[in-house]
């Protein structure tokens, strides 16, 4: 195809279109909206793979995101080195999972990472306190967000250990009919 | 259910196996080499690659001679094996060598057709690594002696096998992508140099002739795949609305979107099997009675008030049933219209059908049973009540309101759950609420019915207004635009939860609809009997005024008389074309109504209350009127009504479904403006959750309906004399049997009518109640099946965690043990400190001391790099890369217990 395209190599456009769930349309897109974001900072020449990271406070700015109670962990969990600084790479891959042709799977796990707030591997129930009151703002009251902690790790805890497992978020998750038609970003 | 998350910690411990296990022959100690160029992540990835480039110029130079020291050392060695050697089966080195050759033919394929220059750096930098890694793979080989036999061979292809798929599902691994592109890299590397080596002989050339064809093909797919992306239309704008409004009103675009690619196919197969033909081949207009205008309306046929109504010279064109000829064939081709007519309307149904129950099928596939729901309120709620589309910060305020209010409401129910306060005043004003609503539905019925019936008695007066013609779209158009708000009104009454309300809602609208589209085509029934009683006395009208203005005296009989003008001749009412008029004006008058609503409805209200907010005693913005929302409910159920009266106008109409894609096309782009114009988002922002099923069961009710009335006409009306493609038949069907019986052999003709027998049809319809009863016995067992072993996988999961935790604490201090005995082995070790048994320790010692089997050896090395590299934040156990190491074909947990996350890596 005659594209005119010099940012990236044909080798890079493919890999990059075996590794995420766009097209070459897309990935394109993808890129120049990661340009846009700063557009002093990041080359419009990818084919020797500069080393360029975007900061969290750029991304998290883009108006898919801005008001997403979760857009900080989200740019967490997908860069590096949890920082929240992305690369072009990290910016794919976060679109790639959130993109509508992502398994669920793939989506669960991420979703869990995106909720495990400390990183510890599990969803305990300071975790789901973070949740709720990112959810609601904060317009509950204590005990009612602890009355919710309490259930939903009533509901979904199924091994009784006091938090959630991957496996024990998996379960409830795969279950649930909105997760895939409400986690995913379209761009 | 519960084997999917397994399936996710499996396919990433394939894939790590999978590369774990190229410990082939033919890279017997790239090991050694491996770490250094695999610790280098993406970004350093290319520098390196362009650092090698200058080797492989270099190799390009010199190195594809014999004479290259590399290679004579190589050439010597495979001499000596030939000579002498036993040691390596013949197998072996066979696949040495045509890898070898292979390498060199699939390299000049590959670079010589249409392969962009571009790429060749790339291909050619495989090429010297596969060189590098073929002279150890020898020494090795002849090293390992007897390991390498026909088992290798298969095992080259199962990993050929395992990373292909690698290939094909790299983008649904939960890596990071600097980790994906190097597997991807590396995967890709393996295939290219060992696809060529698996065939056999002369079918050498044919395999990699072959694989080459693949290639191109998965590209073609992809740029095939491109492209039907980029054909997809109002895809930026459906995102735009997505981002502002939340799923649930994209849906409706998405809804809209998908029937407008409906009834562009509806309309392909109408207008390319029907319309055009007829225009291209059919009798010209004005030659026979029925593609004329009568005499008595022609002086008025041009008037555009005429037209509007589709009287005049729209009613005798082609975009009715009345204008086709019952002529057999037409034109040159024998193009057998009537026949063509009768298929297309039959296929239109088939097709919709079709295209329905497909979509619902797909829809429920990727959706789970919802009878869980029920099991994890509160949980579904926090994980996943926020919609990641919404881009909007008034949709999000609305949203976050929406998720403390439920919150909130959950909670109350769980605390009082069963308190009853009130009932008996509840209980009457629903009663009295449904009461009401079905007053209002009978009432609407019985002014539909009256208005129908009024406007025959218009149609037989002369000069009647233009609301007198009119009345029953007018009052049709209305009742759909009052008496949903005036039912949401009454609802306020019942005081139920709004999800219910919606659906009570939904459910009330949709009973209007279907009332007033029935009782209209009752009355409009009525009418039709009404003409066909009257065709007998027109027909001998026309029969005697033919047979008088022939044999009428007066007229030199020398002389033949000419033909009576087409205009002139005494016609029937062609009750089909009435019906199909009557659906074309209900479909314009219905998409008028729409659009002025509105524009008049949302986007002056909205102007009114932006402008006036300035010079107004109150808030106009956040009090009384306000902006509209968009009203989903209202705006399916109209796309779907509409959709049921193109469906059964189109038999009679062929342009009706011309008129409904323009319909579509225009709503697509006037919709989306006004609703990102002038109205705001729902205040209780719901998500479309599975409602596109809804739509679809909603549709399909509909679809069905409208197949009614036109399976009852075409089955037991007679068709009108002297209009239509049936003309002059005792049903329309017929057309099929005389088709049988003058185009098809005799033989196929008695087997038609075989099969039409009742003796064979009854059966058939009983084998088929039969075999649903059975499906349908089979798929609830299975589903009772499912459960139990959901329960039971439960059940498991409890009994291994709480091991789980006694085992942990044994894994931790073995694997201290085993670091100190093996540092080769230590970062794995160390990696896997959940779910490490001792037996999987003492394996992992063996393993360090197998250090001479490449295989294994290479394994424990290797497996290192991905995780040292990688796993910069904790992972959960489950999706750990390191769980899929190298391990006996028959492992004694996987196969016992076939539990998920934490796999014992022996």
């Amino acid at each position: 195809m005659g594209n005119k395209q010099t940012v990236f190599t044909h080798e890079q456009l493919e890999a990059y279109q075996d590794c995420t769930f766009f097209t070459r349309k897309e990935i394109m897109r993808l890129f120049y909206r990661y340009q846009d974001l700063a557009p002093q900072l990041v080359p419009l020449d990818y084919t020797s793979c500069p080393d360029v990271k975007v900061p969290y406070e750029l991304i998290g700015s883009m108006p898919e995101l801005k008001d997403n109670p979760f857009r900080q962990r989200i740019a967490q969990v997908f860069s590096d080195d949890g920082d929240g600084h992305m690369t072009l790479d990290n910016f794919l891959d976060m679109f790639s999972v959130m993109s509508e042709m992502a398994p669920r799977d793939l989506k669960a796990y991420y979703a869990f990472k995106i909720y495990d707030f400390n990183d510890d591997g599990y969803i305990c129930a300071w975790d789901l306190e973070q949740t709720v009151t990112k959810l609601t703002r904060g317009e509950l009251s204590a005990e009612e967000v602890s009355l919710v902690c309490e259930k939903v790790l009533g509901e979904a805890d199924g091994d009784h250990d006091g938090r959630l497992s991957l496996e024990d978020f998996q379960n409830m998750i795969l279950r649930a009919p909105d997760f895939l038609s409400t986690f995913h970003i379209r761009i | 259910m519960s084997r999917q998350p397994k399936s996710l910690g499996e396919e990433a411990g394939s894939g790590v196996r999978g590369q774990v296990r190229s410990g082939s022959p033919g890279t017997g100690d790239r090991s050694g080499r491996r770490p250094s160029k695999k610790r280098a992540p993406r970004a350093e990835g290319a520098a390196g690659r362009r650092g090698a480039q200058p080797g492989q110029k270099e190799r390009v130079g010199g190195s594809p001679g014999p004479g290259s020291p590399r290679r004579k050392q190589a050439e010597r060695r495979r001499h000596r094996e030939e000579l002498g050697e036993r040691g390596r089966s013949s197998a072996e080195r066979t696949c040495t060598e045509k890898r070898k050759k292979d390498g060199r033919t699939s390299l000049k394929e590959q670079r010589a057709p249409s392969r962009k220059e571009k790429e060749a750096p790339r291909k050619e930098e495989t090429w010297k690594r596969l060189k590098k890694h073929r002279s150890p793979s020898l020494a090795s080989g002849a090293s390992v002696g007897e390991s390498l036999s026909e088992e290798e061979l298969a095992r080259i292809l199962e990993q050929l096998e395992d990373k292909k798929k690698l290939i094909a599902t790299v983008r649904s691994k939960p890596w990071p992508m600097a980790k994906k592109l190097t597997e991807l890299r590396e995967a890709q590397e393996f295939v290219e140099k060992y696809e060529g080596a698996l065939g056999k002989g002369k079918g050498k050339r044919l395999y990699a002739y072959r694989m080459l064809m693949a290639k191109k093909w998965v590209k073609f797919k992809r740029d095939f795949d491109n492209f039907k992306t980029q054909c997809i239309p109002w895809e930026m704008k459906i995102k735009d609305i997505e981002s502002h409004f939340g799923s649930s009103v994209a849906s409706y675009f998405i809804f809209l979107r998908w029937m407008y690619g409906v009834n562009l196919v509806l309309f392909g197969l109408i207008f390319g099997l029907v319309i055009i033909p007829e225009v291209l081949m059919g009798v010209p207009y004005g030659s026979i009675p029925r593609k004329t205008v009568p005499r008595a309306e022609e002086e008025k046929a041009m008037d555009f008030s005429v037209l509007w109504d589709f009287e005049g010279y729209i009613k005798y064109s082609a975009l009715f049933y009345g204008y086709y000829n019952n002529q057999r064939t037409i034109g040159w081709l024998r193009y057998r219209l009537p026949m063509a007519y009768f298929m297309v309307g039959v296929s239109v149904f088939g097709y919709s059908l079709m295209i329905v129950i497909r979509s619902m099928a797909s829809n429920t596939q990727g959706s789970t049973s919802e009878g869980e729901s029920a099991n994890f309120t509160f949980s579904f709620k926090m994980f996943t009540s926020w919609d990641y589309l919404i881009g909007n910060s008034e949709t999000a305020d609305n949203k976050y309101a929406s998720i403390t209010t439920s919150f909130k409401e959950s909670i109350v129910d769980e605390q009082e759950s069963n308190k009853e306060e009130n009932i008996h005043l509840t209980r009457f004003l629903r009663v009295l609420a449904n009461f009401l609503i079905i007053c209002c539905l009978c009432g609407s019925g019985y002014l539909i019915y009256f208005v129908v019936k009024r406007s025959q008695e218009f149609s037989k007066m002369q000069n009647v207004s233009w609301y007198e013609r009119n009345e029953v779209e007018i009052v049709m158009s209305l009742l759909g635009m009052f008496c949903p708000p005036l039912f949401e009104t009454i609802a306020a009454l019942e005081n139920y939860h709004p999800r219910i309300g919606l659906k009570w809602q939904l459910g009330r609208i949709f009973a209007l609809f279907l009332g007033n589209l029935y009782t209209f085509l009752l009355a409009l029934m009525d009418d039709v009997h009404l003409k066909l009683s009257n065709e007998e006395k027109i027909k001998n009208l026309t029969h005697w005024t033919l047979f008088n203005y022939y044999n009428s005296s007066g007229w030199n009989e020398s002389v033949p008389r000419p033909p009576l003008h087409p205009a002139d001749v005494p016609r029937g009412s062609c009750w089909e074309t009435a019906v199909g008029i009557e659906f074309m004006r209900l479909t314009v008058s219905d998409m008028l109504v729409t659009y002025i609503t509105i524009l008049l409805g949302d986007f002056l209200r909205a102007c009114f209350v932006r402008f006036m907010n300035y010079c107004w005693c109150w808030d106009l913005e956040a009090g009384f009127p306000s902006y509209a929302e968009f009203d989903i409910s209202g705006n399916v159920l109209g796309l779907i009504f509409n959709q049921g009266m193109i469906w059964m106008g189109s038999f009679y109409a062929p342009g009706l479904v011309g008129v409904n894609v323009l319909r579509l096309l225009t709503s697509m782009y006037f919709q989306c403006w006004a609703v990102m114009s002038s109205n705001v988002p729902h205040e209780r922002v719901f998500k479309a959750s599975r409602s596109n099923n809804f739509y679809m069961g909603l549709l399909l009710l509909v679809l069905f309906l409208s197949l009614l009335p036109v399976a009852y006409a075409i089955m037991s009306l007679p068709p009108s004399f002297d209009c239509g493609p049936f003309s002059g038949k005792n049903r329309m069907y017929d057309v099929i049997q005389e088709t049988i019986e003058n185009d098809f052999p005799t033989f196929l003709g008695k087997i038609f009518a075989f099969l039409a027998n009742p003796g064979l049809i009854i059966p058939a319809i009983l084998l088929m109640f039969l075999a649903i009863y059975y499906l349908n016995s089979v798929s609830k067992s299975l589903s009772r099946a499912n459960a139990q072993l959901r329960k039971k996988i439960q059940a498991l999961r409890e009994v291994e965690k709480s091991h789980k935790s006694v085992k942990g604490r044994t894994t931790a201090r073995d694997s201290e043990d085993t670091a100190k005995g093996n540092s080769k082995n230590a970062t794995q070790l160390q990696l896997t400190k959940e779910g490490t048994t001792p037996h999987s320790a003492s394996q992992n010692q063996t393993t360090g001391k197998k250090a001479q089997d490449p295989g294994i050896s290479r394994s424990a090395s290797r497996i290192t790099l991905p995780v040292s590299q990688h796993l910069p934040v904790s992972r959960p156990p489950g999706v750990r890369p390191d769980s899929g190491q190298p391990r006996p074909q028959t492992h004694p947990w996987r196969s016992a217990s076939g539990k998920s996350a934490p796999r014992p890596p022996h």
